[in-house]
């Protein structure tokens, strides 16, 4: 299906990433009913919020939120699936539909992409399987008076993992992307699982992977350095290494450039709209986080860049302008 | 193409490149080759196992080798345990893990646990081609680097040439069929025994040596490792002849490309320092340079038996310049000499004041620097301020003589214990410490009201205010000043330290309160220079922003925490209570109502002493007493250890102190989750009724949610239980001694005589815990522990004290301390936030069924609050204070 090769345009320009997902569908101010129209009508868990199912019950808005991302000129879109494992679903006892829902949302991106490509096929535009860090921790335990105790063991995440990757691929993504990296052990299972997959589909896509860094310190919830994460997944033969979230565009530079020092791969960063206001809403505009993302590409940091909580094709749209003026990090791929 | 660095991580990178240095790995947490740790794990004592792990960190390991291989545990089981126990302590999970072991289910479990990049040790081609490419590729797929040994189908390479041929062949197929990065293949192709009489074992260093040399040339980006010690297995026994032995093998190990190996630091002699007559002969026999090489070197190991090394006072020192003097004095920290040396040193200079700012201050650098940069210790830099101390108190008379005489210091702080605590050791550390760095300090003590402390901040027009606690209900005081510092409009950087504040707290609590000026958590000593530094210094605005972004995170984080909690309401709390058996299980006190001892033996209570928290208190890490052999802190704490026993002898044959106690015996039985306690055994009067609180925090379904009640039996069961009280105290007659001690600008003894005042109280409580349950109330008559068992509470029964874990409410103190008519007999009185005075001091609760045990209440919710309120007559508002700390949000 790809006929272009994305190892070749990364090597010619900065690729762009979409935004966030949940910003924009908060625009839409549903109701628990669209979270389970024609799926999961008689469902006796409350299921609002749990925003990956609307891939299942109102596609229309999801290729929507895809369409207006490429319109405002991502190259690459993440498909509605971070929650998509059995082991995040089971908060809303929907453990059975991993498969479905990954699917689909591959799918439906997978549509929107091949319209725009179609449109304007010097632009071709990726999908890339979003593959979140679940809701528990392999190497922390949530229980401060029993540190020796795991609320999910390795195998239970490398299993998840394989069931939501299989999907992915079966659904037509490009890529696949481990991201919102808090725990490294998570991200290891992840890799363990996509590795043996790929290996028994017999197929090759690029795997990006990218780390959270949740303290002044530029560590890893999990306690890793940002050097130190990356050494502990380099194992793998990765498209793009990079961060996400957590931090605004400015304090994310300094772990940037620790990426763009020692990793091989590409480098990718899609930072939050800046920080949560007092009322959990995130206020960067496009035009200051622009200014912030072009000192990234003043020094020449990336490969790939986006948006993550908070932003909108209006964010995603003043980072697509930017980069047409600047060369990529150089890579060797 | 140049091959890139081996590359590993714990939750720090660890990059070995051509340009590294040998790396270290550490041998002790291996149950094959330590007697030590195979016997913390058989015990299921991982606390002591994880400081044996934290030892080797510190001692400067850069990877640590973990083996459970032993018949007798279950190897899969400890491993996974102990790596998630490794994983919650970073200090020691900053390093890379080698996973050790022979079997590969236990290599497994173990890729399953590390987050960071790790290596296996070890695989080899010992069961086939098929077998050795599997693992290879599932290693591969971890992410973990590995270890090959010289080990193929036909058994363990021996030769140069076995080696060579088995370590090609692996790095091959490895490379090859696998896939195997290369740089992350490290063989290790067999360290054995030299001098061992057998004629075929002439050649086994140097084997060793060309094989390593042969690997590093022909095979690209493999490493060579080793495991060192045993290579001088003939002379076990001889430790000179070892150390010389593993120092000479590892030079030409090196000089041959040897990246790492496993190596104990404690067995190895600096190869500059050994002996040139015994270096000779190690030599000729590693490198077999003549036939009679092993009887030389036997007969030579003969007569180097033993360390005759011996330490003289060494006065050459005194023959240096005065102010060589005065410098070698503040770092060495002697007294002895500094009147005269300030003497002679005034007559040198113009000014006296001159010899502060000049050759004083030069020698305090020093010191700062070297305690900077963790090359001194906490209580070196003690010694070294009073050595300060007393050469300024020496020139102050000729200062003041003359007029204008002032000396510029660095800034000004002033340091305070809030109202209602009294525990001062914390902040006389800080105090000291600054001073030694040039900060003048203003100490205004102990239970410091807010109004005197803001006062004293705008009189004396002081840069920082620095403020300690060390009970929980200080927190809340320190809440209460932070928002009258606002009201009085201060701008001052209010600095927050002691054993129950931190940086949580602090950011969640303090901070906001307080935003005219700003608020910063110091976790010890060692770091408030740095802080007061970064307040005072042109960085101040940076460090401020850094500072407050960070609390704005953490505040966010507690919030997102703070929702992923659930709590279960009090009825189902308390639907999941612990039901004993009480039938056959009660013992009868010999001995009911009040025991009193007005003057207990010191003497007896030394051998009670757990050092390892008196280490704690002088910031040395490490558990007593391995922590005096402490490669890095070893002779801080040898010496101080020296000083304090020096003292505690003159504390008990002088007297300086009074031990007074006072044990409660009574019925009792729970009513919910109240105790209530009778006058006799009828129980018909209740002499004083106990509130428990109960644990909320919603845990697995067969795990309960315990309060203190749950060890009496209930009223309805028709049984008479048995509950007991006390108060102990080792501080009586202290005042004097420290203000005696101040008074010569000693502070480093009279932290001493505090910390080991804390020690004898705690020595006390375990000591008549002991007398109670073999004959007070005799619930254990035959009971037969060590000091170590009882430090590892390994005793039945338990003795939780109220303001701790088990049960937080201090305020149950008031009612303890009413019924054992505790002030009247023992002398020790309560302060407004119920902190007992004399600090040296200890109470709480005496419970005596064998399944009672010590667990912490936790968060609680405002529900239980309320009903406590209720159930003590008081006003929820009050409690909510005292509770405070525990109350959930």
């Amino acid at each position: 299906m790809p006929q272009h090769n994305i190892q070749d345009i990364l090597k010619k320009r900065i690729l762009v990433l979409d935004g966030a997902m949940g910003t924009m569908i908060q625009r839409y101010t549903l109701t628990e009913d669209d979270f389970r129209k024609g799926w999961f009508e008689g469902h006796k868990k409350p299921l609002k919020g749990n925003n990956d199912l609307l891939s299942l019950t109102r596609p229309e808005i999801i290729k929507e939120i895809h369409a207006a991302y490429f319109e405002a000129g991502a190259d690459i879109a993440e498909t509605n699936t971070f929650s998509g494992t059995s082991i995040a679903q089971a908060d809303y006892d929907l453990q059975h539909i991993v498969y479905d829902l990954n699917y689909h949302s591959a799918k439906i991106a997978r549509e929107v992409a091949d319209e725009f490509t179609a449109k304007n096929p010097d632009k071709p535009r990726f999908v890339a399987g979003s593959i979140g860090p679940t809701n528990r921790t392999a190497s922390l335990s949530p229980d401060v008076n029993d540190p020796g105790f795991r609320a999910v063991s390795y195998d239970q995440l490398v299993d998840a993992y394989s069931d939501q990757v299989r999907a992915l691929i079966d659904g037509g993504c490009d890529l696949l992307l481990v991201e919102t990296v808090f725990d490294t052990l998570n991200a290891k299972a992840a890799l363990f699982a996509i590795d043996q997959v790929q290996e028994e589909k017999g197929t090759a896509l690029p795997i990006m992977v990218s780390g959270t860094i949740t303290d002044a310190s530029g560590r890893t919830l999990s306690g890793q350095t940002t050097e130190a994460f990356l050494v502990s997944i380099e194992h793998m033969p990765l498209l793009s290494v990079g961060l996400n979230c957590a931090l605004g565009a400015e304090t994310m530079r300094p772990y940037l450039q620790i990426l763009n020092k020692n990793s091989r791969f590409a480098v990718s960063a899609h930072p939050n709209a800046g920080l949560p206001n007092e009322f959990g809403e995130y206020d960067e505009t496009a035009e200051l986080m622009g200014a912030q993302i072009k000192q990234f590409l003043d020094e020449g940091l990336v490969n790939i860049i986006g948006g993550c909580c908070g932003t909108t094709p209006d964010h995603i749209k003043a980072i697509a302008d930017l980069v047409k003026n600047y060369e990529p990090r150089r890579i060797e791929l | 193409m140049t091959v890139p660095p081996l590359k590993l991580s714990g939750l720090e990178p660890l990059v070995i490149t051509k340009e590294t240095n040998f790396v270290n790995v550490g041998e002790r947490t291996n149950v094959t080759g330590s007697r030590k740790f195979l016997r913390l794990i058989q015990e299921d004592n991982y606390e002591d196992a994880l400081a044996v792990a934290l030892d080797q960190v510190q001692g400067g390991a850069q990877i640590i080798d973990i083996n459970m291989d032993e018949g007798m545990i279950d190897g899969e089981k400890a491993m996974v345990k102990f790596l998630h126990l490794i994983a919650s302590e970073p200090d020691i999970a900053r390093v890379p893990i080698m996973i050790d072991s022979s079997k590969w289910e236990i290599i497994e479990a173990g890729l399953k646990c590390i987050q960071g990049k790790g290596v296996v040790n070890s695989i080899s081609l010992k069961e086939g081609e098929a077998q050795f490419i599997e693992y290879a590729k599932k290693i591969k797929r971890y992410g973990a680097a590995v270890i090959v040994m010289a080990f193929d189908e036909n058994g363990q390479a021996d030769s140069y040439e076995r080696r060579i041929e088995i370590c090609e062949r692996s790095y091959r197929i490895l490379v090859d069929v696998v896939g195997f990065s290369c740089q992350d293949i490290i063989f290790d192709p067999n360290i054995f025994p030299v001098a061992t009489g057998m004629e075929e074992h002439n050649n086994n260093a140097i084997d060793f040596f060309r094989a390593t040399k042969w690997i590093k040339d022909n095979l690209p980006g493999a490493k060579v490792s080793g495991g060192v010690s045993n290579v001088s297995f003939s002379f076990r026994g001889n430790d000179k002849v070892r150390e010389a032995m593993h120092s000479a093998f590892l030079y030409h190990a090196i000089q041959n490309g040897m990246d790492m190996g496993i190596v104990n630091p404690s067995m190895l002699e600096v190869y500059d320092d050994i002996d040139k007559v015994l270096l000779e002969h190690v030599e000729d026999v590693l490198l077999n340079r003549r036939p009679d090489a092993t009887e030389r070197l036997l007969e030579l190991a003969e007569t180097v038996k033993g360390d005759g090394k011996k330490r003289e006072i060494d006065l050459t020192w005194r023959e240096a310049s005065v102010q060589n003097r005065l410098s070698h004095a503040l770092v060495k920290g002697i007294v002895e000499f500094i009147d005269e040396d300030v003497e002679e040193c005034r007559h040198l200079f113009a000014r006296p004041i001159e010899v502060i700012e000049g050759p004083l201050m030069d020698g305090m650098n020093v010191v700062g620097d070297l305690f900077g940069s963790g090359k001194m210790f906490l209580p070196q830099v003690v010694k070294s301020a009073r050595v300060m101390k007393k050469a300024v108190a020496y020139l102050l008379p000729y200062i003041e003589a003359e007029k204008d005489g002032v000396r510029q210091a660095a800034g000004k702080v002033l340091m305070a214990t809030v109202k209602g605590d009294v525990h001062d050791i914390g902040k006389n550390i800080v105090g000291v410490v600054l001073g030694c760095n040039n900060y003048d300090v203003v100490d205004l003590g102990v239970m410091v009201p807010p109004e005197k402390i803001i006062q004293t901040a705008i009189q004396e027009n002081v840069d920082v205010i620095g403020l300690s606690g060390l009970i929980t209900p200080s927190l809340d005081e320190m809440v209460h000043l932070a928002k009258e510092m606002q009201r009085a409009g201060l701008r001052i950087p209010l600095l927050i330290g002691g054993a129950t504040t931190s940086r949580v707290h602090t950011a969640v609590k303090i901070e906001q309160n307080y935003t005219n000026g700003q608020t910063i958590h110091v976790l010890d000593a060692s770091r408030s220079v740095t802080v007061v530094e970064s307040l005072l210094g042109d960085k101040k605005d940076a460090f401020v922003a850094a500072t407050k972004a960070d609390y704005q995170k953490l505040r966010e984080h507690h919030e997102k925490n703070r929702g992923a909690k659930t709590y279960l309401s009090l009825a189902e709390a308390r639907a999941k209570k612990q039901v004993l058996d009480f039938e056959g299980k009660i013992t009868r006190p010999k001995q009911l109502g009040i025991t009193e001892f007005s003057d207990f033996s010191l003497a007896e209570l030394t051998s009670y002493i757990d050092w390892t928290p008196f280490f704690q208190t002088w910031e040395l890490a490490g558990r007593y007493p391995n922590i005096l052999k402490d490669e890095v802190v070893g002779e801080a704490a040898t010496k101080l250890f020296a000083d304090a026993q020096a003292m505690l002898k003159q504390i008990v044959s002088e007297n300086w102190l009074t031990a007074k106690a006072i044990v409660g015996l009574w019925p009792a039985n729970s009513v919910g989750d109240d105790i209530e306690i009778y006058t006799d055994e009828s129980i018909k009067e209740v002499l004083y009724t106990q509130r428990s609180l109960r644990q909320q925090l919603k845990k697995a379904d067969n795990a309960f949610n315990l309060a203190l009640s749950d060890f009496i039996a209930p009223k309805e069961s028709g049984l008479v239980d048995y509950i007991g009280g006390f108060v102990v105290t080792a501080g009586l007659n202290i005042d004097e001694h420290v203000a005696r001690f101040e008074a010569d600008h000693d502070d480093y003894n009279s932290i001493m005589i505090k910390a080991l005042a804390d020690r004898l109280a705690e020595a006390f409580a375990e000591c008549l815990h002991q007398k109670v349950r073999k004959e007070i109330w005799g619930y254990a008559a035959d009971e037969n522990l060590s000091n170590d068992d009882l430090i590892k509470e390994q005793y039945k029964g338990i003795r939780p004290a109220p303001g701790y874990p088990a049960c937080p409410d201090h305020t149950e103190k008031i009612g303890l301390f009413e019924i054992l008519k505790a002030t009247e007999l023992t002398g020790v009185s309560l302060t407004e936030s119920l902190a007992m005075l004399p600090t040296a001091s200890v109470s709480g609760w005496y419970f005596a069924h064998p399944d009672a045990k010590y667990f912490g209440v936790g968060k609680i919710t405002i529900e239980q609050v309320e009903d406590v309120a209720k159930r003590k007559g008081e006003r929820v508002e009050v409690m909510e204070r005292w509770l405070g700390a525990n109350l959930e949000g």
